[in-house]
């Protein structure tokens, strides 16, 4: 962020321009500034008692918004950002803070304690950032109002001795020159060149002590309150996106349609105000998911290089169809809400026969990918077999090979030879008790194992058209077909707009603030024992290193403009150099 | 590109030819560092010789580095004495003596030789797999030492920043180390998630915006040496560190390490909002307090308060500078073990 000072600058001459100590007064009030600057020991706090209750307010508001305290709050929130990288976070990865309690039975429910596993949303992250836009805030406030006056008051007014300041030239007019132009119509000029540099200039008196004064560099801080200002605006849009938004999950098989309604989400965040009212009910059915993996590297060989959705959309339910890709990178945005690509694997299609004899289950199952051959591991429950449930758990290798060991792994991440590599049980699968399960777990306390190495029947492989029958008449599983599937993210975000505006806000006003010189020019008439000539002298508000440039360039116009001496009396550029400390 | 349409194919040769380069252009750069190091030993030396040769040219003496006579003169003289101010001065201008520091000027040509190889090994690994050359941590790291090294030379042109030389080409050197002998990846595709032109934009502005935080942060460390040695013989102690006066003034290291800082800290802002426009795009999100994500966001708010920090009283000087040397740590640390260890959305350091 810019500096948010701009306490106006005494005029004095002791602020050497691009020094840091020319700008160094506090934000705010400077008194406040003052009882923080001493931190290290003569601080004297003993007033605040005696102001009374709205005294000791308005002294707590003039400490918040003051720069230092700005300044410890930003450190600080710094500082509390880190644990959010160190510890896993909720909203990020719940898994893997699960995982962290297992692993870690004895400190974990302390970091809880501590909201470290919620950072983000955290009682102290949230105290931080709000106290720290309130001190914004009600830093911001005062300074739209007094630069809201600086745009309607004149420059200020012409310091008697000129040569007092940093930047400061005087030239002579050459006696010899026919036709000198007088006082006034030098003021004229030297009014309108200032003007044409984009100062904003004014003309003051007449006769001997005649002079401009112009300024500069508006913009300077208009850009840091836009930059300013664009932070609140952004903050308030993401606050915006969280409570009218929405995000949810969906796995789709090749050949499924998802259509937009809340009963269609694995899982679904909403929003704190999301209506479900405000769901389109548009569609999108998975045609086909291709991978492209790279075949002619020797060193990459098998790395992905391209996943492409080909699906085909309804807008809404009655509007046309239409084919498009979704792919990495490239989301499919539809009213509003955006459809991402952020995941893929295999669905084997499997037919399961129960003991009767009947079709208890028939469909893809989504396996998950363990490692970049798609070794995936897929569990099929079957709560509908019967006179016993069913249940399967085991590996899918799209490439099916043997190992040394003769054990059966994957070679390649397309589906070469796919074979299913799987135990099987009967019993309870306890899926009826109500109690939420993980489909991708399967629980086998109350089940007998039919199938696995262990048992006299062994392990179940299946290749593709494949039925293998159970033992113990327990039934039969058919691998039918592979397909791919795709998980995808599917987001609305109304803040993402505002959010963006405001970012392109920001940047542009941080730039503006850092880069734009304010500075003040005044120029005067000079005569001395009759010798004319004029002295201007230049001014920096803020950091500003290229003043001296600006010196000279207004010395080289002026030289050009009027006939100037050869030796002018000037001290350029020698106070400007000796540092503020 | 379509489903079945392949990337275009990779140039492993000229990969090979690359690797090679960035092996050549780091030994240069090795040598380089040691006549800089040199430089720099032998300052005692070299600065007697100087003052002995800018007394006997007595038109080109201290004298007329500033004007004749006046009160303000006296004191000049005597930092200028201290400083050896026409060796280096404040401006960091090139001057009349500038020329006479042998051991530099062999550093400083062949860094432009170094920075040359570089260039050709890092266009040459652009071309082979016809991408930019930034998509895993080898090419971050060979990268990004070549924009390091390439502002510098570029900024040798206009200032005298040898004094910079030791630390600028040390660090380029070892990242080209660390690069070919840590994280040696032969060329290939990006993975789909970098395919975008994002990765040109997102990418290149945080390698150039973490190039000039390093040339600050070696401006604000000279700076905290400069003012420690400058109250130590103010206090009449003996000068521990005589090669410090071929540095310039604490107070004109903190004035330009400001200004890279303001630059380098409106590409960091830059940085993070195209790499939330590309979160979006890519993620579904554009925030989503990634491990990367948060220490981006943990160096912008310390630079921020670096900036803060020069505005507000008594924070100026030493204490700002220690910010922005907490920032570039921060850089570092984001750089080097948030990439290895942190397991994250970023992981594409290529291990």
């Amino acid at each position: 962020m810019a500096q948010r000072d701009h306490t106006p600058h005494p005029s004095a001459p002791a602020d050497a321009p691009g020094t840091a100590g020319s700008t160094a007064a506090g934000r705010g009030t400077g008194g406040a500034t003052k009882t923080r600057k001493g931190k290290g020991g003569k601080n004297n706090r003993g007033d605040a008692p005696a102001l009374g209750p709205l005294g000791m307010l308005r002294w707590i508001w003039t400490q918040l918004t003051s720069m230092p305290t700005a300044l410890f709050l930003l450190l600080l929130l710094a500082v509390a950002a880190v644990p959010g990288s160190i510890f896993p976070q909720r909203r990020v990865n719940p898994e893997m803070v699960n995982q962290y309690f297992v692993d870690n039975p004895d400190s974990a429910p302390w970091l809880d304690r501590f909201q470290l596993f919620d950072v983000y949303s955290s009682a102290w992250f949230s105290a931080i950032y709000i106290l720290l836009f309130i001190s914004l805030v009600g830093c911001i406030i005062p300074r739209i109002k007094k630069h809201a006056k600086a745009l309607r008051t004149p420059p200020p007014r012409t310091p008697a001795r000129l040569n007092r300041l940093p930047q400061y030239t005087r030239l002579e007019f050459a006696a010899s020159a026919g036709q000198l132009p007088g006082g006034d119509e030098v003021i004229a000029t030297a009014h309108k060149i200032l003007k044409r540099r984009g100062y904003r200039a004014e003309a003051r008196g007449s006769g001997a002590g005649a002079s401009v004064a112009a300024e500069r560099g508006y913009t300077r801080e208009i850009g840091n309150l836009t930059f300013h200002i664009s932070l609140v605006g952004v903050l308030l849009s993401m606050a915006l996106g969280g409570a009218f938004g929405y995000g949810g999950q969906r796995v789709i098989v090749e050949g499924e349609t998802f259509v937009n309604s809340l009963v269609s989400y694995d899982s679904f965040s909403p929003g704190t105000y999301f209506d479900a009212k405000n769901l389109e009910p548009y569609s999108v059915t998975l045609d086909k998911f291709d991978i492209l993996f790279d075949r002619e590297s020797e060193t990459h060989f098998g790395q992905p290089l391209d996943f492409t959705a080909h699906v085909t959309t309804r807008r809404s339910p009655d509007a046309e169809p239409e084919k498009e890709e979704l792919k990495v990178n490239h989301p499919l945005r539809i009213n509003g809400a955006d459809v991402y690509l952020v995941g893929n694997g295999y669905a084997p299609v499997v037919t399961v026969r129960d003991g009767n004899g009947d079709v208890a289950f028939s469909g893809p199952v989504v396996s998950v990918p363990q490692d970049s051959v798609y070794t995936s591991l897929m569990v099929a429950k079957v709560p509908d077999a019967k006179p016993e449930q069913l249940g399967f758990q085991g590996f899918l290798l799209p490439t099916a090979m043997l190992d040394e060991n003769g054990f059966g792994i994957s070679g390649d991440p397309n589906a070469i030879n796919p074979q299913l590599h799987l135990n099987s049980y009967a019993g309870d699968l306890g899926v009826d008790d109500g109690v939420p399960q993980n489909v991708y777990v399967l629980d086998t306390e109350k089940m007998t194992e039919l199938n696995s190495r262990s048992q006299d029947a062994g392990g179940i492989i299946l290749e593709a058209g494949q039925t293998y029958e159970l033992p113990d008449n327990a039934g039969s599983i058919t691998f039918e077909d592979l397909k791919r599937y795709i998980a995808v993210d599917i987001n609305a975000d109304p803040g993402k707009l505002p959010i963006a505006i405001f970012a392109g806000l920001a940047l542009v006003g941080l730039a503006v603030s850092l880069f734009t010189p304010r500075r003040r020019v005044w120029v005067k008439l000079t005569d001395e024992g009759g010798q004319r000539g004029v002295e201007f002298a230049l001014l920096a508000r803020g950091e500003d290193p290229r003043l001296e440039n600006e010196a000279r360039e207004l010395r080289r116009i002026f030289e050009k403009t009027w006939p100037v001496a050869d030796e002018p009396d000037s001290d350029e550029q020698e106070l400007g150099e000796d540092r503020g400390h | 590109m379509g489903t079945n349409s392949a990337l275009e194919p990779i140039n492993e040769t000229l990969g090979v030819y690359s690797q090679l380069f960035m092996l050549l252009s780091a030994m240069v750069y090795a040598v380089a560092f040691i006549f800089y190091a040199l430089d720099l030993v032998q300052s005692n030396k070299t600065i007697a010789e100087l003052d002995a040769a800018a007394l006997q040219s007595d038109q080109k003496s201290l004298v007329t580095a500033g004007a004749p006579g006046g009160k303000p003169r006296r004191t000049k003289n005597a930092r200028a004495d201290l400083m050896g101010e026409h060796v280096v001065n404040d401006k960091m201008t090139y001057t009349a003596s500038s020329a006479k520091r042998g051991m530099a000027r062999i550093a400083v040509v062949l860094t432009w030789l170094g920075v040359l190889m570089h260039g050709f090994a890092v266009v040459s690994r652009a071309l082979a797999a016809n991408r930019v050359p930034w998509g895993n941590m080898y090419e971050f790291l060979t990268t990004g030492a070549f924009v390091v090294a390439a502002v510098y030379v570029v900024a040798l042109l206009l200032k005298d920043l040898r004094f910079m030389g030791t630390f600028i080409i040390g660090l380029v050197t070892l990242m080209l180390c660390a690069a070919t002998i840590g994280f040696p990846t032969p060329v290939g595709h990006l993975v789909p998630a970098l395919q975008s032109p994002w990765i040109v934009i997102h990418v290149s502005i945080a390698v150039l915006a973490s190039a000039l935080f390093s040339i600050s942060f070696a401006m604000n460390v000279l700076q905290l040496l400069q003012h420690s040695r400058m109250n130590r013989l103010a206090e009449g102690k003996n000068d521990r560190l005589p090669f410090m006066r071929l540095v310039p003034g604490a107070g004109a290291l903190e004035n330009f390490a400001y200004r890279i800082n303001t630059i380098a800290f409106v590409m960091w802002t830059f940085t993070v909002m195209a790499g939330a426009i590309w979160a979006e795009a890519a993620w579904g999100r554009y925030w989503g307090w990634d491990p990367k994500e948060v220490w981006s966001f943990v160096i912008w708010v310390v630079y921020a308060g670096y900036l803060h920090a020069r505005a507000t009283g008594g924070w100026t000087g030493p204490r700002s500078a220690w910010l922005s040397i907490i920032g570039y740590g921060c850089v570092i640390f984001n750089f080097t073990v948030v990439n290895i260890y942190f397991n994250g959305l970023h992981s594409y350091a290529g291990i």
